[in-house]
C-alpha cells in the first residue's frame, strides 16, 4: 500500500466514523417523523445516551452494556416526550426544545464525574476475507459492529416502511391520523412506538460519540450534530438511502475541518469548524426551496396533534 | 382510570395557575435531586432559592441576570405566537455583543456621549443582521427557521471566538483571546451604587410595555397572533405572513442583540469567547413559562434568573455542579408543558367498561 | 251473564289465531342488527337518546335526520368508534359488544365514511389493505379488479389517491368494504359529493347489493334519494327516535315535517327587480396552483348584478376554493381587470383593499379559515370587520367598539353562543357560520360571495342564511353563492352555473333549466349539445 494510499484510506476511515452517529440519529428521527410526530429533541436524547452509554462501560468495563445503556437513556428521554405529546397533547415543537434543554442540562450533571476519565473505544471486527481486498478491505471491513449496525439498520428500516404491513401502518398514521384510527388503528400506540424507536437510535447515535468516535466525555459532546440530523431527515426527502448518502456527505465535511491543516489548507480552525453548520443551511435552502416536493414526501401530519375524543 | 375531557372554553383560571404548579412541582423535584445528589435537603433548598435573594446585593444580581432574559423573552414570545420559531437568539445575543463591541473598541478611549448609543445601535443591527438570515431563508427558500436559526447560533459563536483569539485580541494582553476593557464612556451606567444592576433593567420593562401594546391593542399584533393560530384565517383576513415573519425574527433580533450589548458593555466590561451563559437559550423557557404574555415574561425572567444564582451559589456552599441551573430549567419547562394540559381539558375519573 | 261473557270473550278468541299466525310468518326473519334504547351523551349536549334501529338482511334501510339529529354518533356507536353510555345491540338475535371497528368488521359490518378516511400519499391498493382485517396480499390485487368490475366500480389499483376525482375515492370506500364480503354496509351520507349522474349509478350498485343479501343502512337527510332507494326509514330528531315508517308510503311533506319539526320552513324564491348595473364581474380569470390537491382555473368569465343571485354548483374539489380565493384577494393576480368591483378593477389588490371598496367573503371553512376557532368572537368580528366599521381609536384596537358590533351580529341573527366573549370553537356549527355570515352582512357589503352557506348546518341555520341572503340581494347587493348543493341553489338563485375541472359553463337562468341538467353542467358536459340526461 503506497503512502497516499494510505492517507486515503485514513480520510475514509474517520469519514466512516464520523457519519456513523449522523446515520443513527437520522434514521430514528426518519422513522419517527414518519408516524406524523416531529422530536426535535434529537440533540437531548443523544447526550443522554452519550452520557449513559459512556458511565456504564466505564463502570462496567463492558462495550456491550454501555451501548445497551446508552439505547435505553436515548429511550428514556424519548418516552418523556411521548407522554407530554401523545397523552397529554402538549406542543410537539415546545416539547422537543425542552428535550434538549434537559438533556444538556441533565447530561451535564451527570458527567460531572466522567471528565477527563480514558476509555479505549469500542473494539473493531475486521471481517474475514474481506478485510484482504487491498485498499477497500481496511476501508469498509475493518470497523468496529456499530458502524455495520448502522447500514443494516438503514437497509432494514427501508424494508420496514417499504414492504412490510406494520411499516405500511406507520406511514399511513402519518399521513392520516384521522383516517387511521376510524379504520381501528392505535394511532397512539404506533407515535409511542416509533418515537421510543427514535429515542433509542439517539441513544446510539449519543453512545458512539463517546464511546467510540472520541471516546470520551466533554459537556455538549454532540455540539448540534443532534439538529444536522433533522436537517438530514429534510434532505433525504424521508427516504432512508438519500439518508444514508447525506449522513456521508457531512461525515465527509466534518472530516475535512479536521484535515484541513494536515492537506495544507491554512484557515483559522474556527472557520473550519464552521463548514458543518453552514453546509446544513445551505442543504436545507436547496431542498426546501421547492415546496412543492418537500409537501409530497414530508408526512402530512407532521407536528400536529391528534385528539382521538372525535 | 383518569381521561381527559376537552373544555369547552380554555380555562383561564388554569392559565395563570399551570406555570405556579409547575414551579411548585419543580422545587419538590429539585429537593429530590438534591436529595439523590447526596446533598442535605434543607442545606440544597437553602443554598439554591433563599440565599441568593437574601441581601440587597442578591438582589440586584437578579435584575442583571434577569434583564436579558426578560428583553428576549418577550421578543420571542411575539414571534411564538405568530409561529414563527426562533429558537437561535443566542446567535443573536452574540453578534449584538460583538458589533457593539467592536464600536467601543474602535472609539478606544474617545471619551464623547456618542459612543454609547453608537454602541447600542450597532448591537441592535448586528442582532437584526443575524436574524434577518432565516427570515430571508424562510420567507424566500421556505427553510425551517428552527434549523436555520439554530445553525447560526454555532456559527455565532465561532465567530466571536475567531475574533477574540485575532483582530479583537487585547494586543496588550498577552495573547489571552480577549479583547481590551471598554473604557468609561463605553460602559453601560450603573443605577445602583455598588451593584452591577445597568441600565438594561429600565430597558427591558420598557420593552415590556411596548410589546404589550403591539400584541394587545395593534392591528399588527392582532395580525401576529391570527397568523399564529389560524394561517388560512390571516390570509382570508388579509395579512401578508412574509411580513409577520420578518418583522417576528427581526424584533427578536434587535432585542437579542440590544441585550448582547448591554452584557459586553455592562457586567462584562470587554469582549471574551464567551459572553452569555444561555440567555437566549433560557429565554425560550422564559417566554413559555411566561404564557407568552409580555407581563408574564417579567416574573417567568426573575425565577429563570434565580435558577442561574442558584445554581452559582449551590456550586459554592455545597459544592455542586454548576449544571444543576440546567437540570432545572429542563424540568421547570417540562413541568409546565405537563401542567398546560390543563387549560384545555378537565382530568375526569372515568370507570370502565360502562356500556354494552 | 254466560252468553254476556261469552259474546266477550269470542272475538278476542277468533283474532288471537290470525294475531300469533302474522307474529309466527315474521319469526324466522330474525333482525340482522338491532340497536335497543342507545343513549350517548357529549359536554353540552345529548347526542343519542334512547334510540331503536332495526334492520333486516337484504333491506336498504335509511336512517332519516337533519344536521345535529345525531345520526353520525347512533352510526359510530354500530361501527364501534364510539362505545353508548347505555343501550345495548343485538346482531342476528344475539347480544354483542361492538368495542371497536375490529370486532364490527369480525361481524361483518362495514362503514362508508361521509369524510373518506383514505390515505392520500399511498395507493389505492394500500389503502384497502389497510382497511382489511386480514389482508391476502397476494390475490388483493385481483379480487379488487374482480370485485370493481362485478358493481361497475371502476379502479386502477396502483394510482395514488391524491391523483384521484372524489368519486373514485368514494369507490375505493366501496370497494374496500365489497371486498370483507359485509353482511352489514352502513353509508354515511354518501352523495353529498357527487353528481347526479354519479348519484344514479350509485344507487343501481346498491340496489343491486341488496338483492344479493346485503343489508344497507342509508344515512341521508335528501327525502328524493330516500324515497328513490328505501323500503324502511328510521327518523330522529334532536338525538331522539321520533319514528319509523315507510318512505314509499309516506308523502315528502310527512317525511320533511317529521324530520325536521315545527322547524319546518321552506323559503319562497324571492321575485324582484334585477337592475342593469353589473357589479361583480371576472373576466377572463386563469390561474395555476402550487397546492399539492389544487386545481387550475380556466378561463372564468362570470357578471353578477345588483340585487342578483347567481349561484355556482360543482361537487367539491373542482375549483371552488381557488375561484374564491381569487375573488377575495387571498390569491392576486397581475391583471388588475381580472376581477371588477362595481367597475373598479381590483385584481392585484390584497382582500382589505377589496373589503374596503364593499367586497365580502366567506370561504367554506368555518374554523381556522373563516374563524380563529382560540379567539372570542369580539376578536373574530374586528377580524374582517375593522375595515368598514370603525373598530379603532386612535390607531389601537378598541374592545369596545368591536364588542358592540359583535353582539349586534350575534342579536340580528340570533346567534346562540354565551356571549361575546365566547371562543370560536364553543359554538355549533350552525351558530358559527350564522354569525360570519352574519359579520359580513352586518358590513352591508356591495358585493357578497359565499361558499358552502348551509354545510353541515341545522335546518333553521340554513333557512335563516337563505332568508338573510334573499334579504340582501333585494336592496341591492349583488350575490354570489358557491354550493354543492343544487337543491338550495335552484331555490335561491336566479342564475345558475357549474364548475368542473376549474372550467365554468354557462349561466342560466333557474326557472328554465332543471336540476338534471344543471347536474350535466357539473359533470362537464354542455346542454346546448343535447347532452340533457
Amino acid at each position: 500500500m503506497s503512502a497516499d494510499n494510505s492517507m486515503l484510506v485514513l480520510i475514509g476511515l474517520s469519514v466512516i466514523t464520523a457519519a456513523t452517529p449522523l446515520v443513527y440519529a437520522a434514521i430514528g428521527e426518519l422513522v419517527v417523523e414518519k408516524s406524523g410526530v416531529l422530536n426535535l429533541g434529537v440533540e437531548g436524547m443523544m447526550l443522554g445516551g452519550a452520557v449513559g452509554g459512556f458511565a456504564v462501560a466505564h463502570l462496567s468495563g463492558s462495550a456491550l452494556l454501555g451501548v445497551l445503556a446508552g439505547m435505553l437513556s436515548g429511550m428514556l428521554l424519548s418516552l418523556l416526550f411521548a407522554f407530554l405529546t401523545l397523552h397529554l397533547r402538549s406542543s410537539q415543537v415546545a416539547t422537543g426544545l425542552a428535550l434538549t434543554l434537559f438533556g444538556i442540562g441533565l447530561s451535564a450533571l451527570l458527567g460531572q464525574p466522567l471528565i477527563g476519565v480514558a476509555y479505549e473505544g469500542i473494539p473493531t471486527y475486521a471481517i474475514p476475507v474481506l478485510r484482504d481486498i487491498p485498499v477497500l478491505g481496511t476501508l469498509l471491513f475493518e470497523h468496529d459492529l456499530m458502524v455495520y449496525g448502522s447500514i443494516l439498520l438503514v437497509v432494514a428500516v427501508s424494508f420496514f416502511l417499504r414492504s412490510t404491513r406494520a411499516g405500511l401502518i406507520l406511514r399511513a398514521v402519518g399521513d392520516s391520523p384521522e383516517a387511521a384510527h376510524a379504520l381501528g388503528y392505535r394511532v397512539i400506540l404506533v407515535r409511542y412506538l416509533a418515537t421510543l424507536f427514535g429515542g433509542a437510535c439517539a441513544g446510539l447515535s449519543g453512545c458512539y460519540l463517546s464511546m467510540a468516535y472520541a471516546p470520551m466525555w466533554a459537556e455538549n459532546l454532540s455540539a448540534g450534530r443532534g439538529w444536522i440530523a433533522l436537517a438530514l431527515v429534510v434532505f433525504a426527502t424521508w427516504q432512508p438511502s438519500r439518508l444514508l448518502f447525506g449522513a456521508y456527505l457531512f461525515g465527509g465535511i466534518t472530516i475535512l475541518q479536521l484535515h484541513a491543516q494536515a492537506i495544507g489548507i491554512n484557515v483559522p480552525s474556527q472557520l473550519m469548524s464552521m463548514l458543518p453548520y453552514i453546509a446544513t443551511i445551505i442543504v436545507l435552502v436547496l431542498i426546501s426551496r421547492d415546496r412543492g416536493r418537500i409537501r409530497k414526501n414530508a408526512p402530512a401530519s407532521i407536528g400536529q396533534a391528534f385528539h382521538p375524543t372525535k | 382510570m383518569i381521561s381527559l375531557q376537552p373544555r369547552q372554553q380554555p380555562s383561564k383560571l388554569m392559565g395563570l395557575l399551570a406555570p405556579l404548579l409547575a414551579l411548585l412541582l419543580t422545587v419538590l423535584a429539585g429537593l429530590v435531586l438534591f436529595a439523590l445528589l447526596g446533598v442535605p435537603v434543607g442545606q440544597g433548598f437553602y443554598a439554591f432559592f433563599i440565599e441568593p435573594v437574601s441581601s440587597v446585593y442578591g438582589l440586584s444580581e437578579l435584575g442583571v441576570k434577569a434583564a436579558p432574559l426578560i428583553m428576549i423573552a418577550v421578543a420571542l414570545s411575539v414571534g411564538y405566537r405568530s409561529n414563527v420559531w426562533n429558537i437561535g437568539a443566542e446567535g443573536q445575543l452574540i453578534l449584538g455583543g460583538i458589533c457593539g463591541g467592536a464600536v467601543a473598541l474602535y472609539f478606544y478611549e474617545v471619551d464623547a456621549w456618542y459612543v454609547l448609543p453608537l454602541m447600542m445601535l450597532s448591537g441592535v443591527l448586528g442582532g437584526m443582521l443575524w436574524a434577518a438570515i432565516p427570515a430571508l431563508l424562510r420567507t424566500r427558500f421556505n427553510a425551517n427557521e428552527i434549523l436555520t436559526s439554530l445553525m447560526l447560533t454555532y456559527i455565532a459563536a465561532l465567530l466571536l471566538s475567531l475574533l477574540v483569539h485575532g483582530p479583537l485580541r487585547d494586543p496588550d494582553g498577552f495573547n489571552f483571546p480577549e479583547s481590551r476593557l471598554f473604557h468609561a464612556a463605553a460602559t453601560l451606567p450603573n443605577i445602583m451604587q455598588g451593584t452591577r444592576l445597568h441600565i438594561g433593567a429600565l430597558v427591558a420593562l420598557l420593552l415590556v410595555v411596548v410589546t404589550w401594546v403591539l400584541l394587545s391593542r395593534t392591528l399588527l399584533g392582532f395580525a401576529l397572533k391570527v397568523n399564529g393560530q389560524a394561517p388560512r384565517a390571516g390570509q382570508y383576513a388579509g395579512f401578508t405572513q412574509n411580513r409577520l415573519i420578518w418583522f417576528s425574527l427581526l424584533y427578536c433580533g434587535a432585542c437579542a442583540g440590544l441585550a448582547g450589548l448591554f452584557e459586553v458593555a455592562g457586567p462584562i466590561g470587554q469582549l471574551l469567547p464567551t459572553i452569555s451563559p444561555g440567555y437566549g437559550f433560557t429565554a425560550i423557557i422564559v417566554a413559555f413559562l411566561g404564557r407568552l404574555h409580555p407581563v408574564g415574561v417579567v416574573f417567568a425572567g426573575l425565577v429563570m434568573a434565580l435558577s442561574y444564582l442558584g445554581g452559582e451559589s449551590a456550586q459554592i456552599s455545597l459544592n455542586l455542579p454548576v449544571a444543576v441551573t440546567g437540570v432545572f430549567q429542563g424540568m421547570l419547562l417540562f413541568f409546565l408543558l405537563a401542567a398546560d394540559v390543563l387549560i384545555h381539558y378537565r382530568l375526569v375519573w372515568r370507570r370502565t367498561g360502562v356500556a354494552a | 251473564m254466560v252468553v254476556a261473557l261469552n259474546s266477550v270473550h269470542w272475538p278476542v278468541a277468533t283474532v288471537t289465531p290470525l294475531f300469533m299466525s302474522s307474529i309466527q310468518t315474521d319469526e324466522p326473519r330474525t333482525a340482522l342488527v338491532a340497536m335497543h334504547k342507545i343513549s350517548k351523551a357529549y359536554p353540552g349536549c345529548l347526542a343519542n337518546d334512547a334510540v331503536n334501529l332495526m334492520i333486516h338482511q337484504g333491506q336498504i334501510h335509511a336512517l332519516l335526520g337533519e344536521n345535529g339529529a345525531g345520526k353520525s354518533t347512533l352510526v359510530k356507536i354500530l361501527y364501534g368508534l364510539l362505545q353508548a353510555d347505555s343501550g345495548y345491540v343485538e346482531w342476528q338475535g344475539a347480544r354483542v359488544s361492538i368495542s371497536s371497528p375490529a370486532v364490527a368488521r369480525e361481524l361483518g359490518i362495514a362503514l362508508v365514511f361521509q369524510h373518506f378516511s383514505l390515505f392520500e400519499s399511498l395507493s389505492v391498493l394500500e389503502n384497502i389493505a389497510l382497511g382489511m382485517a386480514v389482508p391476502a396480499t397476494q390475490n388483493l390485487k385481483q379480487n379488487i379488479i374482480d370485485v370493481s368490475q362485478r358493481y361497475g366500480l371502476p379502479l386502477d389499483p396502483d394510482r395514488q389517491v391524491y391523483t384521484l376525482s372524489v368519486g373514485e375515492r368514494q369507490r375505493i370506500e366501496i370497494v374496500r368494504c365489497l371486498l370483507q364480503e359485509p353482511k352489514l354496509l352502513i353509508m354515511d351520507e354518501p352523495t353529498s359529493v357527487l353528481t347526479p349522474q354519479e348519484v344514479n349509478d350509485l344507487f343501481v350498485t346498491l340496489k343491486r347489493l341488496a338483492s344479493e343479501g346485503v343489508a344497507i343502512l342509508y344515512i341521508s337527510h335528501k327525502l328524493n334519494e330516500i324515497k328513490a332507494l328505501c323500503s324502511e326509514a328510521t327518523i330522529l330528531r334532536g338525538g331522539k327516535h321520533v319514528a319509523t315508517a315507510d318512505p314509499q308510503q309516506r308523502s315528502t311533506h310527512e317525511l320533511a315535517s317529521l324530520m325536521m319539526g315545527d322547524e319546518l320552513l321552506i323559503p319562497q324564491r324571492q321575485e324582484h327587480a334585477i337592475e342593469d348595473s353589473v357589479l361583480l364581474q371576472l373576466n377572463n380569470v386563469s390561474r395555476t396552483t402550487s397546492e399539492q390537491h389544487g386545481v387550475p382555473l380556466h378561463n372564468i368569465e362570470l357578471q353578477v348584478h345588483a340585487g342578483e343571485i347567481v349561484g355556482i354548483a360543482g361537487v367539491a374539489g373542482n375549483g371552488q376554493d381557488e375561484l374564491l380565493q381569487v375573488i377575495s384577494g387571498e390569491h392576486r393576480s397581475s391583471d388588475a381587470d381580472s376581477v371588477s368591483i362595481n367597475g373598479e378593477g381590483v385584481g392585484v389588490l390584497a382582500p382589505g383593499a377589496r373589503r374596503e371598496l364593499g367586497l365580502c367573503c366567506v370561504p367554506e371553512e368555518r374554523l381556522g379559515h373563516a374563524a380563529v376557532p382560540s379567539m372570542s368572537l369580539v376578536e373574530n368580528a374586528f377580524l374582517t370587520a375593522h375595515h368598514r366599521i370603525p373598530m379603532r381609536t386612535a390607531g389601537l384596537f378598541s374592545l369596545k367598539k368591536s364588542a358592540r358590533f359583535a353582539e349586534k351580529v350575534i342579536e340580528q341573527f340570533n346567534v346562540q353562543c354565551n356571549g361575546s366573549g365566547a371562543v370560536a370553537s364553543s359554538l355549533s356549527g350552525g351558530n358559527l357560520q350564522k354569525f360570519i355570515v352574519g359579520r359580513e352582512i352586518e358590513q352591508q357589503p356591495l358585493v357578497f360571495v359565499v361558499s358552502q352557506p348551509t354545510w353541515g348546518v341545522d335546518a333553521g341555520a340554513a333557512s335563516a342564511i337563505h332568508t338573510a341572503l334573499q334579504q340582501m340581494a333585494s336592496r341591492g347587493a349583488a350575490v354570489l353563492v358557491i354550493s354543492q348543493d343544487i337543491d338550495e341553489l335552484m331555490l335561491i338563485s336566479h342564475r345558475i352555473a357549474a364548475l368542473c375541472a376549474g372550467r365554468l359553463s354557462n349561466t342560466y337562468s333557474t326557472t328554465s333549466v332543471s336540476v338534471q341538467e344543471v347536474g350535466v353542467l357539473m359533470g362537464g358536459g354542455s346542454i346546448a349539445d343535447g347532452a340533457v340526461a
